[in-house]
């Protein structure tokens, strides 16, 4: 890279009560370079940012920032310092302008100590100018578009004059087209020598962007390597300990019944989508953010309100007005944000676990806690879940093992038909390939699954058949062969005329 | 592991803290005043807390979920002077006690009408059901008391089996119903999960709506409850019966370590949560303080018992 070393962490041991995050790890950023970080959920990889970014101390070992020696009590030391990372959950405040929020607690002033508002906004657009980004400084951040609001965080990165920005799966909330922009923003930010740290779940972006990469595993070092000296089978084998050859699992689909119908579901971004699901199929369904897939799947669930529209379980009409009610109809669902509506953070693994199957585990009015807490252990044991106890808090665990407890609930609940919204959204690949295999074994169960995401080669690695879908309308159909990434992105993005 | 054990006191005092401030106010008690540790002044400072102990269990559902309710004191007010009337005019105990019960459960009805199905945020809905309620009280009572004569229903307040107030078998036998339907049924699942995150247990098919609605009904269910415990014992209902006994479930549910922000927390502490409002009080009154100086010294224990508790939660968390 030849860029010159700007941050440096030796043999950094970070321990939680139980857990050794972090056991001696090595980490060398230098200026310029876009650095992955990889490793499997729970491998240490945010905390190690946090720590870096001045968010979470460390027990021992030590960081190096220019050559000096740097320990940080505060993320705001961080930034002094020309740290700045971006959280995936985002820290900004929606009622405020994206100028207030990049400037927040650093606003100009004018000579009586007022608010200099026009310098401030002149500012703000200037940044985001320079980042190729459209959108007016004066937006409020509540109307941002999940992209633009990432955008609007890296901006203000550069406003703090950040040299170092550690990304923390930023493409998780991001579909292709938004990936793209992030890549452009990220190669400028390249050329004006800034460093990235970038952690992904997502192996084709790694090769994509990074010129080196440092692998972890269960907290300790394993590698670093540029990426021209390694391969996917290499890194994913260090991640992994072990090769994961085969992500997708064989499907041999043959077509059987309809069991899940849906007629002509409107809402206020849904517009007239109807679809058929089959026994044993996997249906993926994708579309650029705002193109309604999640607002669909929600509508089928019951989770919002539907303007018009019938859902239809096994040819019989039903009331799917409210989870419940979808639930009772046989339909499971899966949200693509664990954190606000998959899990109930401050309560225990076993009780979100379990929390969509009391009903199974009641008789009377008393709730058979040895059943459940075999049940628990069962779905921990048979997705792989990696936890001390069931008795943990389910916001203490890793993204990836999060992701499988909301998955666990949903198996709990045992319906016949599950919608899942990006099942496997900031899962490690191991785990992924774990849990695809799941989902094949519940259709060969006879289980028929609705899946959304906007992870282009696991949609056509699992999915039997893919609806397109761009504005709330349906704009492409197919299935087997004929799927290929090109096709899908040139529909959602409304590259191709509908009736081409 | 010097460390570690360091760590698991820190953890067991964070459960049981509100057990640990109790005992320490005990020894205070028993240190200050000799005739604290009697058998009989024992019981009497229980039945004395029985009052804000039962309500203090229904608070505590309340507040898991996230909500309040300051209408308490005016639900037992209204239930209070009613079943008494009834009893003056009947002489029917049963009919008294089912009145209240009733009137407490009604009330409950409407606090989670205006809250759950309504939407209105459950400090302004009960706030304006405590001021309601008072004024149909005062209505009622033209402002005097009504007087409670039957011996059948003072019992209730009075009596004692094989030595053992009824005050206290009554709210030891709610309290372990309480305690039952928090950790073994699936409703006190569903309190916890609406309290936790209302969105992810409205995904899980959890009706946050019902689940809500039933803690306040249970709430006012208690109400009346404590509406017959209170009047039996003082052998008739005044029209201000009741007023502030919210503050006191309230600062029993905080003292017991319930979050406000619902979603954590349990019943017993609640119960020693009242006891220790409950000591105070009576220490103060064995050693002739100031009746009015009484509000002063147990607003501060409440605010010194909240602070050390965020120490101490402090503490637990950075040993993480
Ligand atoms: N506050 C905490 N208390 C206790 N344990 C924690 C805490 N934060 C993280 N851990 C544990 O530390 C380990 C590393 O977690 P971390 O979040 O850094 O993993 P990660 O590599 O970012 O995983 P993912 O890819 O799933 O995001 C995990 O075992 C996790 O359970
Ligand atoms: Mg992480």
């Amino acid at each position: 890279m030849g860029g010159r070393l700007v941050l440096k962490l030796e043999s950094i041991v970070k321990s939680f009560p139980g857990v050794k995050a972090l056991d001696g790890v090595h980490l060398e950023v230098y200026e310029g370079e876009v650095h992955a970080l990889c490793g499997e959920n729970g491998a240490g990889k945010s905390t190690l940012m946090k720590i870096i970014a001045g968010a979470q101390p460390y027990t021992s070992g030590a960081m190096y920032l220019n050559g000096e020696k740097v320990v940080f009590h505060s993320a705001r030391e961080a930034e002094k310092s020309g740290i700045a990372m971006i959280y995936q959950e985002f820290n900004m405040v929606p009622e405020l302008t994206v100028a207030e929020n990049m400037y927040l607690g650093r606003l100009p002033v004018n000579s009586f100590k007022k608010v200099d508002w026009e310098k401030l906004f002149e500012e703000a657009q200037d940044n985001l100018n320079h980042l190729g980004l459209k959108f007016s400084s004066k937006t409020k951040v509540k109307n941002l578009s999940v992209a633009e609001a990432q955008m609007t965080e890296i901006a203000k990165c550069l406003t703090i004059g950040a040299r170092i920005i550690i990304m923390d799966e930023p493409t998780a909330a991001l579909a292709e087209e938004e990936i793209k922009i992030l890549f452009g923003i990220i190669e400028e930010l390249k050329k004006k020598g800034i460093a990235i740290i970038y952690i992904s779940h997502r192996m084709d972006e790694i090769f994509k962007i990074s010129d080196r990469l440092t692998v972890f595993r269960d907290g300790r070092y394993v590698a670093s390597k540029q990426i021209n000296e390694t391969d996917y089978d290499d890194v994913v084998s260090m991640m992994v300990g072990r090769n994961v050859s085969n992500l997708y699992p064989v499907r041999n689909y043959k077509a059987q019944e309809v069991v899940l119908e849906a007629r002509e579901i409107n809402s206020r971004n849904v517009h007239d989508m109807s679809l058929k699901l089959h026994k044993g199929e996997i249906l993926g369904i994708t579309g650029l953010l705002g193109s309604g897939t999640i607002e669909l799947s929600k509508l089928l669930y019951g989770a919002m309100p539907m303007e018009r529209g019938e859902v239809f379980v096994h040819g019989i009409k039903k009331d799917c007005s409210a989870p419940v009610k979808a639930l009772k109809a046989g339909i499971g669902f899966v949200s693509d944000d664990r954190k606000q509506e998959g899990l109930v953070l401050i309560r225990s693994i076993r009780e979100n676990i379990s929390m969509s199957s009391l009903k199974k585990l009641t008789k009377g009015i008393h709730l058979n806690t040895r059943l459940e807490t075999e049940r628990v252990n069962q779905q921990i044991q048979s997705l792989n879940i990696r936890i001390s106890s069931a008795s943990q808090l389910a916001g203490k665990l890793s993204g990836g093992n999060q992701q499988k407890i909301v998955f666990a609930k949903v198996l709990e609940a045992d319906s016949d038909i599950l919608i899942l919204n990006e099942p496997t959204r900031g899962v490690d690949v191991g785990a992924k390939a774990e849990i695809y295999a799941i989902i094949n074994q519940l259709t060969q169960k006879g289980k028929s699954i609705l899946m959304i995401s906007t992870d282009l080669p696991e949609l056509i690695g699992v999915s039997d058949r893919v609806i397109v879908m761009r504005e709330g309308r349906m704009v492409l159909e197919i299935s087997g062969k004929d799927m290929n990434q090109e096709i899908i992105l040139a529909h959602a993005s409304g590259g191709v005329r509908e009736n081409e | 592991m010097n460390e570690k054990a360091k760590k698991q006191l820190i953890n067991q005092i964070n459960i049981y803290r509100s057990v640990l401030i109790l005992l320490i106010i005990c020894l205070f008690a028993a240190f200050l005043s000799k005739s604290f540790l009697n058998i009989s002044n024992l019981f009497n400072v229980f039945k004395q807390v029985t009052v804000a102990g039962i309500i203090g269990c229904g608070m505590t559902f309340v507040i898991l979920t996230g909500g309040i309710d300051l209408s308490v004191g005016s639900i037992l007010g209204l239930s209070g002077v009613v079943a008494s009337g009834v009893l003056a005019s009947t002489g029917n105990t049963f009919l008294a006690v089912a009145t209240a019960l009733a009137i407490g459960t009604v009330c409950g009805t409407a606090n989670g009408f205006f809250i759950s199905h309504c939407g209105i945020p459950p400090f302004i809905a009960t706030l304006g059901t405590m001021t309601l309620l008072r004024g149909c009280v005062l209505i009622y009572t033209k402002g005097s008391p009504v007087p409670v004569k039957s011996e059948v229903y003072k019992f209730i307040g009075k009596g004692s089996v094989i030595g053992v107030p009824v005050p206290v078998i009554i709210l030891i036998l709610l309290f372990l119903a309480a305690h039952y339907i928090l950790t073994q049924t699936p409703f006190g699942r569903s309190i916890y999960a609406v309290g936790g995150n209302r969105e992810a247990a409205r995904l899980s098919g959890i009706s946050v709506k019902r689940t809500e609605w039933t803690a306040y009904i249970m709430n006012g269910l208690l109400s009346g409850i404590a509406a017959v415990v209170l009047t039996a014992r003082l052998g008739s209902a005044q029209s201000t019966s009741g007023q502030g006994i919210e503050m006191d479930a309230i600062a029993a549910v905080i003292l017991g370590g319930t979050s406000l922000s619902g979603g954590t927390g349990f019943v017993l502490p609640t119960v020693v949560g009242a006891m220790i409002m409950g000591i105070i009080d009576n220490i103060l009154t064995l050693m002739n303080v100031n009746p009015h100086a009484t509000s002063i010294v147990k607003g501060s224990v409440v605010l010194i018992a909240v602070l050390v508790d965020k120490k101490v939660k402090d503490l637990s968390a950075k040993a993480e």
